[in-house]
């Protein structure tokens, strides 16, 4: 059991739900994501994702791509990273993972990743550019090493596919509420709730939704449906104004900014 | 190096595979939101490909349209002064639009119309893919975006112009290194949200599969041609053929109808820009390691986290981190001969040609020239050379000004005395 497998086991028991951010590391510095994740541990996020910044995100709206940009001018590497998430200090032991992209992940080494990111504190791993047909190596070697590989089913994917991808995925299942890139938005598609309704009842896994969330109305629209959410552009969009202001302030804001979702996500 | 005839059989039958493998090469690493359409793409490409109403129809819009078959034309003055081995042009540069682009756009478009998608996204280095795309697309009635770096919105001006006039949206890329590897990822992101009514004519062999087969297979009418004048216009096979290699689609075209042809020597020239250190060229298969970019494994320029490099080239067209898996293929097996070529020297083979035969080679075009006249100065008269001219160099006519100090206008008429 990873320590996302006992997140979930003890949300399911209590009925509670999880939200889990994403920051980008290394944005604008090493130090300030150690501080920010410290922050979201404190204020009780179940789960954060450290985004590993990549020169070429083809998934990523404009916020997190400049996110990766400015973290790449600073020469972010990914050992800064993982020696950061290594002495993290954390209240809670909230779970890491990391959205990684397959470039990274191949370039490093399958193994020494996985690895070097569990020998870190990380819990698991998102590849968002690596589909069912390329994963079987990667997967092997999670599997191995009880390191969860989170899987993606999209509003694209045939119903029987994201069976399959349910029963490849350990850790949670991670839907993608739109056809599109990562980004805010102020509507999300109609039959979300529906299809994510459908995908819980066929899998034992917790499914968990992300892209475009970032209001307390779509926290409390979507938090009975799913099993988690995953806030990323408007948290990344905060963190964006740290290098022209002072970095408590900042803290301060994206604290406030997921005390009240956190607190949508109990208003049912 | 050539590897021995029953190696070669094996390399052209069996590649790609289901999963779009080229040996170890290939591959679709791209988000799942877009499987689905490229598992479509799969089943519709080869029904098309199977279809002889769709073959028919594509045949005859490359001759009545791009003006195929394009000429197998031997360059006797350059051949001359080069003093050795036989140099032939296949003039891809004579193709409406004026490069081998058009071939693989209106294999695409007509594809999109069998899918039944309403919209035709592009992304392009040069702006020949571009310009190509646009011309395509007006052709058959389709809305078109074309994403561009801004850098090469910047040095090749006139195709910017060009795109528009033929009616489609130019979108000028901002981001990262402002070049062709940034104009894939905007026009992958576009494609994420607009997938399911638009398709991606992708303008080299590079991406997810099924593109890297198909783009080959649009453009192997090049080198299937090419082989047919040869046999004809001078009773035999070539010794060399040449092409330049960015994404590698002129090249992928030119060899792969060779490839069964062990006695033929294959040559690809990567752009060798300022020289070997690191972002002065554009020359993974040389420099490179294999890796993961735009979608597909192959030689990329990238550091040791995995993030890709920087790379130069005077030449637009071929100013990319990464090239098509298959090159990849055919290097690792011994197949095709990768080598370099400096801004320098592409600039002398466009001098050269200019002068010798009255022809502005595209700058990209001017990388194979360069190794051609390498191989034909050291050969003999009997050897035949053919390169695939892949595009004509109007479009370069005004950076060649500027990196010369040249003001259009003003200064050239002093120049002419």
């Amino acid at each position: 059991m990873s320590l996302i497998d006992d997140l979930f086991a003890r949300l399911r028991t209590s009925g509670e739900k999880a939200l889990m951010p994403f920051v980008t590391a290394g944005d604008p510095d090493i130090a300030f994501t150690g501080r920010i994740l410290a922050e979201l541990d404190r204020r009780g996020c179940h789960l954060a994702e450290v985004g590993i910044p990549y020169s070429d995100p083809i998934a990523d709206g404009p916020v997190i791509q400049s996110s990766y940009t400015r973290a790449l001018d600073r020469s972010t590497t990914l050992e800064q990273i993982l020696a950061m998430l290594q002495t993290r200090s954390s209240s809670n032991g909230m779970p890491i993972v990391t959205m990684v992209s397959f470039s990274i992940v191949l370039r490093w080494g399958l193994e020494r990743y996985i690895e070097n990111a569990k020998a870190a504190g990380v819990s698991g791993a998102i590849v968002p550019d690596l589909p069912l047909e390329e994963s079987a190596a990667l997967a092997e070697i999670c599997r191995r090493e009880d390191f969860s590989l989170i899987q993606l089913v999209t509003p694209t994917t045939p119903r029987d596919r994201a069976l399959q991808i349910a029963e490849t995925s350990t850790g949670f299942l991670y839907y993608v509420s739109v056809t599109g890139i990562t980004g805010e938005r102020n509507d999300l598609p109609p039959d979300l709730i529906d299809t994510v309704g459908w995908l819980r009842e066929q899998t034992p896994l917790p499914v968990c939704i992300g892209f475009g969330i970032s209001r307390a109305a779509h926290v409390q629209q979507l938090a009975p449906v799913a099993d988690g959410l995953i806030v990323g552009s408007a948290i990344v969009r905060r963190i964006a104004t740290a290098a022209q202001n002072p970095p408590d302030a900042v803290l301060e804001d994206v604290g406030g900014y997921v005390g009240e979702l956190l607190a949508a996500l109990n208003e049912r | 190096m050539t590897i021995s005839g029953n190696q070669t059989a094996k390399l052209a039958a069996n590649v790609p595979t289901d999963q779009g493998r080229f040996g170890d090469f290939g591959g679709r690493y791209v988000p799942e939101t877009l499987t689905r359409a490229l598992d479509e793409l799969v089943v519709e490409y080869e029904a098309a490909r199977n279809d002889p109403k769709f073959q028919a129809e594509l045949t005859e819009l490359l001759r009545s349209f791009v003006g195929r078959p394009s000429p197998l034309y031997y360059a006797e003055r350059l051949t001359a002064r080069c003093g050795g081995s036989q140099i032939w042009f296949k003039r891809e540069d004579l193709n409406h639009t004026g490069a081998h682009k058009i071939n693989n756009t209106l294999g695409q478009a007509l594809l999109t119309i069998r899918m039944g998608k309403s919209r035709v996204i592009a992304e392009t280095g040069a702006g020949q893919h571009g310009v190509a795309t646009a011309t395509a697309c007006a052709r058959f009635g389709l809305p078109c975006i074309v994403y561009m770096g801004e850098e090469d919105v910047r040095r090749q001006a006139p195709n910017v112009f060009s795109m528009k006039l033929l009616g489609a949206e130019v979108r000028a890329v901002s981001s990262g290194s402002r070049t062709l590897r940034d104009a894939i990822n905007e026009a992958m992101r576009d494609w994420m949200s607009s997938v399911e009514s638009t398709h991606y004519i992708i303008g080299s062999v590079v991406g997810p599969h099924p593109f890297p087969m198909m783009v080959r297979d649009f453009q192997s009418i090049i080198g299937t041609e090419a082989r047919q004048q040869c046999l004809a216009q001078l009773g035999r096979l070539p010794d060399r053929v040449v092409a330049c290699v960015g994404g590698g689609s002129n090249a992928a075209g030119m060899f792969y109808p060779f490839i069964n042809d062990p006695g033929v020597h294959l040559t690809g020239v990567e752009a060798g820009g300022l020289g070997a250190g690191c972002g002065e060229h554009a020359s993974p298969l040389t420099y490179g390691d294999p890796g993961v970019l735009h979608g597909s494994y192959s030689y990329v320029m990238q550091d040791n986290d995995g993030q890709t490099s920087d790379v130069h080239s005077i030449s637009a067209g071929l100013d990319y981190p990464g090239v098509g898996p298959e090159h990849s293929y055919w290097k690792n097996a011994g197949r095709v001969e990768y080598k370099t070529c400096e801004d320098r020297d592409a600039l002398k083979a466009f001098d050269a040609v200019a002068a010798c035969e009255g022809i502005l080679p595209a700058l990209e075009s001017s990388h194979a020239v360069s190794q051609a006249m390498k191989i034909a100065s050291t050969g003999c008269h009997d050897e035949i050379v053919v390169v695939c001219l892949s595009g004509r160099g109007d479009k370069d006519a005004s950076e060649i000004a500027r990196l010369r100090d040249v003001q259009l206008g003003l200064d050239e008429a002093s120049h002419e005395t």
